[in-house]
């Protein structure tokens, strides 16, 4: 075992009004410079629709993340190494400017310096890439609020994978937000697709940074990533991304995306992980296996055997502190409502997301109900199967299950804090039918609506870290077979929610469906395999 | 004269080529790079570069076999000269008539893709002129004397005055003897070595072989922060720290 920090974010999608304060904001930091006038390191889209750049989420077309070979091995989808170079003069997976949006600005001067006219003069649109006169025809938030229609919606490649009755449906049905930066991934295939080895993550923090000075620009980590966020600056000829805002968590201050964010729905924590098992777990062969799997690679930081083997590995104790009291350990573990995004593309990414309810509501209030009412709305999330399915397609590789659970949380929050705030009797079988005590559901609630910023962004500062490199000799596992059960996330989780349910309380039959890889020793396939099919058939 | 332009040229284009890659690469890790253009346009480079690259691959193995080998190794592995000549000729033609085919398509993108065509530095320009120039020479010289005129043998000239080259016993009137094209193509290229730190041909010798061997993922520490390394040492001062306070 190799216990590592990771800086980690949460966002709670209910609170996203799509106002782009973020994208705004982190452009005027970082990439207000020419070369980089098209990249967006963050970027809020419209969901359903085709994202930025469009389509991006098509890994048939751009080949991004990783698959499986046929023997079960972990590799690039675009390709072996050998591919990889043998395409360097011409990347057949590289999307180009148009794939984004061409960039422009207009030409204010001459609304100043036109001569007198009986008209107003305008300011003509100017391309930012060849300075000529251009038509502005797409960009990066184009289909903002389900603008363009069906027609711009049909290209979302997440609703392609729905069937056709939802296809039809979904527009009279939902709308969110979706912010998005790199995902500072476990297993970020970025890194892995660079031929100069220029992208590497920070052990001190999991940040991945590019290095400027060792990037030769042979664009393939643009394609290696499957959420788009490496940018090729066109003027340097150097790939840049999203740093986490290093210089600012390095002081122990958040990102400029979250300091700035105006609905306070970003969380900023450390999550300590096991790096060794990242591989496996990156691997399993089920795609719907890869969100319980990467739990299983987190670690437990209450567990003293865990904060053991985090003191002996040279994580200081700051650190440690600050990965019990991490805000996003608690969301993805504690109230299991925050979901990664994409897990299918194996990069195990680590900004994570609390999935909306309120297209759910909305559609109840739509029809007349109580859209706070326990019954009422647990009733929905079952029967609006259409943002469920997304919502799964989005965060789950497609398995409900754990989004249900995560949704059904968060209505069992409003209907148990409207009782408290209407001063009516507190029913705790709300709280106790998602798994949750009263005082949890309380507590979730104070994190989720009204937490403070030290309780937003729980961010040790760098300096603290340093004790990790002076120790690299104590890293390799004396624990190792003391480990295993009880040390994850994954474990803790177990216990609580009886996670392997996909159906929140409802099939603990599936429960041998599920992998703990940590658990298995190598020996017996017991527990890899699914039972042969029930009788009553589950769904899946 | 002809030491100057057989002698002194070529110590000096090697000098520049030397010392200019090493005064680059310690000053301006941050300039290294392909400078790709992909991002603006994809559908003629995915043909014109890989024709140009592979061919240039290909046309660089036929020089180092042609002037780096001497005609008595590959005599002595058996290789008549009439299969040499045969070989080297059949598959330089080719070679060059990708590369020079890549090289066009290339530069009928540089001049017509706007976006591509506003990228595009006056060292640039100059780099694209030597490369057509020296690929003109080099075509004329495989194709027109050894198809159409009969054949000249550079393996008894240009290969050993390179050679001499390096023994530091220069021998330039084995130079001075050869046709009017054959010196020309020698010149290009010269020029072409002596410009190349300064370009983008750089990442030439940053091509990533590493890749096959290594892990996939690379883990970094932070390290501690070193400002004043040699690299920005010139761009900037770092500023002093205001005077502790008591
Ligand atoms: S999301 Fe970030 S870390 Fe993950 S592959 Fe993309 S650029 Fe790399
Ligand atoms: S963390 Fe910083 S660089 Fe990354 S998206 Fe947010 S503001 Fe931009």
């Amino acid at each position: 075992m190799k216990i590592m920090p990771q800086l980690a974010m949460v966002m709670n999608l209910d609170k996203c009004i799509g106002c782009h304060t973020c994208s705004v904001t982190c452009k005027q930091a970082w990439t207000n410079r020419s070369g980089v006038e098209y990249a967006w390191f963050n970027n809020v889209e419209t969901r359903p629709g085709q994202g930025y750049p469009r389509r991006y989420e098509d890994q048939q077309r751009w080949k991004g993340g990783w698959t499986l070979t046929k023997r079960g091995r972990l590799t690039l989808r675009s390709g072996s190494r050998l591919t990889r170079l043998l395409n360097i003069f011409a990347n057949p997976d590289l999307p180009t400017v148009a794939d984004y949006y061409e960039p422009w600005t207009y030409d204010y001067q001459n609304l100043v310096s036109a001569p007198a006219m009986d008209t107003t003069p305008v300011a003509r649109p100017t391309s930012l890439i060849t300075g000529e006169d251009t038509a502005v025809t797409w960009g990066p938030n184009w289909d903002d609020d389900l603008g363009g229609g069906p027609e711009h919606l049909g290209g979302d490649p997440v609703l392609a994978t729905l069937s056709e009755q939802v296809k039809l449906e979904f527009e009279r049905t939902f709308m969110f937000y979706l912010p998005r930066i790199c995902e500072h991934c476990l297993n970020p295939s970025c890194a892995a697709s660079c031929p100069s080895g220029a992208i590497y993550k920070r052990s001190e923090d999991g940040i991945v940074l590019v290095d400027q000075d060792r990037c030769r620009g042979w664009r393939q980590c643009v394609t290696g990533c499957p959420y788009k966020k490496i940018y090729f600056n066109h003027r340097t000829g150097k790939a840049e991304k999203c740093t986490f805002c290093y210089p600012r968590v390095e002081v122990g201050i958040p990102t400029v995306c979250a300091e700035t964010c105006v609905g306070r729905l970003r969380y900023i924590g450390v999550v300590l992980y096991d790096a060794d098992a990242v591989l496996a777990a990156a691997s399993v062969p089920e795609e719907k296996d890869l969100y319980p799997a990467q739990l299983g690679v987190f670690l437990n930081p209450h567990d003293p055997r865990v904060v053991a083997q985090a003191e002996r590995a040279g994580i200081s104790q700051e650190w440690i502190e600050a990965a019990q009291a991490s805000p996003v350990y608690q969301l993805i573990v504690n109230y299991q409502v925050a979901l990664p995004l994409h897990p299918e593309y194996r990069t195990m990414p680590m900004v994570w997301y609390v999935p909306p309810l309120s297209p759910v509501v909305d559609a109840l209030a739509g029809t007349g109900h109580d859209g706070e009412d326990a019954g009422n709305l647990f009733g929905a999330i079952d029967t609006l199967r259409i943002p469920v399915e997304y919502l799964a397609e989005l965060f789950t590789a497609g398995d409900v299950g754990p989004v249900r659970a995560a949704l059904q949380r968060l209505a069992a929050m409003r209907a148990h804090m409207r009782r408290v705030n209407l001063g009516e009797p507190v029913a705790p079988e709300i709280a106790e039918s998602v798994r949750l005590t009263p005082k949890e559901i309380e507590a979730m609630y104070r994190l989720l609506a009204i937490a403070k910023y030290e309780h937003r962004y729980v961010i040790p500062s760098a300096a603290g870290s340093d004790a990790h490199r002076l120790d690299a000799l104590a890293t390799g596992c004396s624990l190792g077979s003391e480990g295993g059960p009880g040390m994850t996330a994954f474990d803790a989780m177990d216990d609580k929610f009886h996670l392997t349910d996909t159906n929140g309380a409802a099939a603990p039959a599936n429960k041998a469906r599920r992998i703990n890889l940590l658990n298995w020793d190598g020996k017996s396939t017991n527990g890899l395999f699914a039972p042969a099919p029930e009788t009553h058939g589950s769904p899946r | 004269m002809t030491r100057l332009l057989w002698v002194t040229v070529p110590y000096l284009a090697f000098t520049s080529l030397l010392l200019g890659h090493i005064w680059r690469y310690r000053h301006d890790q941050f300039g290294w790079t392909t400078r790709s253009s992909q991002l603006y346009e994809r559908r003629l480079l995915r043909w014109g570069s890989p024709l140009f690259h592979f061919g240039l691959l290909a046309v660089l193995g036929g020089h180092v076999l042609g002037i780096a080998v001497p005609a008595s190794w590959t005599a002595a592995l058996g290789v008549s000269e009439h299969a040499y000549h045969l070989l080297s000729v059949s598959v330089g033609t080719l070679s060059g008539l990708a590369t020079l085919a890549g090289l066009g398509i290339l530069l009928y993108r540089r001049s017509t893709v706007p976006a591509v065509r506003k990228a595009t530095t006056s060292i640039d320009k100059v780099m694209y002129l030597l490369l057509t120039a020296a690929l003109g020479t080099g075509m004329l010289n495989t194709v027109g004397s050894n198809l159409i005129g009969g054949g000249y043998d550079y393996r008894a000239t240009v290969s050993p005055w390179f050679r001499s080259l390096f023994t530091l016993h220069p021998h330039p009137e084995l130079m001075a003897a050869t046709p009017i094209s054959f010196q020309i193509h020698n010149l290009v290229v010269l020029t072409l070595l002596a410009i190349w730190p300064y370009t983008r041909l750089v990442h030439v010798f940053s091509a990533p072989l590493g890749y096959l061997t290594r892990p996939y993922i690379v883990y970094r520490s932070r390290g501690p922060a070193r400002p004043g390394a040699h690299r920005y040492a010139r761009a900037w001062e770092a500023s002093a720290p205001p005077p502790a306070r008591r």
